[in-house]
């Protein structure tokens, strides 16, 4: 559904991607991890046409998006949703109007199926009643829950997090990832997630792909990828201690 | 060496930021006209550009009409002439004061409101989100207040000539004891239509200068608080320039 071939960006004249070949397993939870400013974020957002590469191609259901522009790129686009690092909530609109703009915009609904669809979001995030407060009187938390019933009440087929729980205090951080996986359980999206959590992310990913050097130098299931015998990675994985890879047993270093 | 190559590249960023520019309003414009039409987006900017300005330029042109009677009356009783103070004060606010100081006081207020959303949604990645649910920002963000500002700024210079000429008037005729038919007698005579017109073109491209300069200083800024303050500055100091050079311009081929 979506691969990338050959990805290389170039950014204030610095190399962030070096020839990305990656291929995001359809409606599985596929996390991206590296270290910091490896080039994550830059990835997550080529797949969706918010940055463009210098070569290589992306492809999303048959369709290379690498250079496509204006409505062609706008139709592909209509599969995805993204939840950014700081929910990129609309601060003019209340929660309920944020969560409605998409229904209203793109599908032109109105009315009580508007009401009743995002009432529904909310309560699956938990956000019930809390339609009324705009973005500024809201929690961290809040506002990310309120950014992942934005990106769902279109029901998309895929939806990218850039970095869903940073800056969210462990105990958050472990409701986000909750309802982010029984959302995905739920309505079998394909998810792209990047993230920095770890071990926590190989407890809730199907697949896990490290980033390092403007590569993907690893890509796997996320209990074969604790099995890796490269030592960088083994250390990058394993600097908390232990992990639990999903449907596995506990893993160290 | 270093100093041509130094200046070679100042022009080359230079001459590519006015591109930029260019693409960047025109590619409003275009999108404008493909549905669906944002008529409560206008509306909603016509409120802000235009009524919540108006208490400004009022209060800029009472003052504005006060004072140049108060300097004309003195200046014109030297020789003799303050049966033309009427003229004097609706010539001055029509074809130059009003359009100038309504569109300077629009600048510092809107303006530099847009400037300051558009910048901080950029900064918040709300305009990526936009992006991401493939609705064009400029579309559904920029052309709004263009045409908003197309609008609104020659009704607040209308606003302004009106309100200046009375404040003239109070000072000129009712403190300062001038002639109240030979005021407006004069204007009558002395106003033509083409001084009309004049201001109201200028008008209508001060405004289009103060949106596009305002709203393309806001979707290119910089990621930082520190980004943000520097356009809001650069859009209100690079709006007021362009305001005054092509206000001079504009001048030059009216006359």
């Amino acid at each position: 559904m979506i691969k990338l071939v050959g990805v290389e960006k170039t950014l204030g004249g610095q190399p962030v991607l070096r020839g990305v070949d990656l291929t995001i397993p359809e409606g599985k939870l596929t996390t991206i991890i590296g270290g910091s400013g490896s080039g994550k974020s830059v990835l997550l957002k080529h797949m969706i046409g918010l940055m463009q590469p210098d070569r290589g191609e992306i492809w999303i259901d048959g369709t290379d998006i690498a250079h496509l522009k204006g409505k062609a790129l706008n139709e592909v686009r209509k599969k995805f949703a993204m939840l950014f690092q700081n929910a990129a909530l609309f601060d003019s609109m209340t929660v309920f109007e944020n969560v409605a703009f998409p229904l209203r915009e793109k599908l032109r609904l109105k009315g009580e199926v508007v009401t009743r669809r995002v009432e529904e979001k909310l309560g699956q995030v938990g956000l019930a009643g809390m339609g009324h407060k705009f973005p500024a009187e809201l929690s961290g938390g809040m506002r990310k829950r309120a950014g992942l019933a934005r990106a769902l009440v279109m029901e998309p087929e895929i939806i990218l997090f850039d970095e869903p729980t940073t800056g969210l205090d462990p105990l958050l951080a472990k409701s986000i990832h909750d309802l982010i996986v029984a959302m995905q359980q739920q309505f079998k999206f394909t998810a792209v997630m990047v993230s920095h959590e770890i071990p926590e992310i190989f407890g809730l990913s199907d697949y896990v792909a490290m980033l390092k050097n403007g590569r993907i130098i690893e890509m796997a299931p996320s209990n074969e990828f604790v099995k890796t015998t490269d030592e960088e990675i083994r250390e990058f994985i394993f600097v908390a201690g232990t992990v639990t890879p999903k449907g596995l047993p506990t893993a160290s270093l | 060496m270093e100093g041509i190559a130094r200046i070679g590249r100042y022009t080359i960023d230079l001459t590519e930021q006015m591109g930029r520019m260019m693409l960047f309003v025109l590619s409003s414009f275009a999108w404008l006209t493909r549905p669906p039409f944002r008529v409560y987006q206008i509306v909603k900017q016509l409120n802000f550009i235009g009524y919540k300005s108006t208490f400004v330029v009022v209060l800029t042109a009472v003052f504005t009409g006060m004072v140049l009677a108060l300097q004309g009356h003195y200046t014109l009783r030297k020789f003799g002439s303050e049966a033309v103070l009427g003229s004097a004060v609706a010539l001055s606010i029509i074809r130059e004061l009003g359009p100038v100081l309504a569109a300077l006081m629009v600048t510092a207020r809107a303006g530099s409101a847009m400037t300051a959303e558009i910048g901080i949604m950029r900064i918040t990645e709300q305009i990526d989100a936009l992006d991401t649910m493939a609705i064009n920002p400029l579309q559904y963000l920029i052309g709004p207040k263009l045409v908003a500002s197309l609008i609104a700024v020659p009704l607040l210079v209308a606003l302004f000539d009106v309100v200046g000429i009375y404040g003239g008037y109070v000072v000129g005729v009712q403190l300062l004891n001038g002639n109240e038919g030979a005021y407006w007698s004069s204007i009558e005579s002395a106003v033509e239509w083409k001084d009309v017109y004049g201001g109201i073109l200028k008008s209508i491209s001060f405004g289009l200068l103060i949106s596009w300069v305002c709203c393309y200083k806001g979707f290119h800024t910089k990621h930082s608080a520190e980004g943000l303050g520097t356009a809001t500055t650069e859009a209100v100091v690079l709006s007021a320039v362009l305001i005054l050079v092509w206000d001079y311009f504009l001048t030059s081929v009216l006359l």
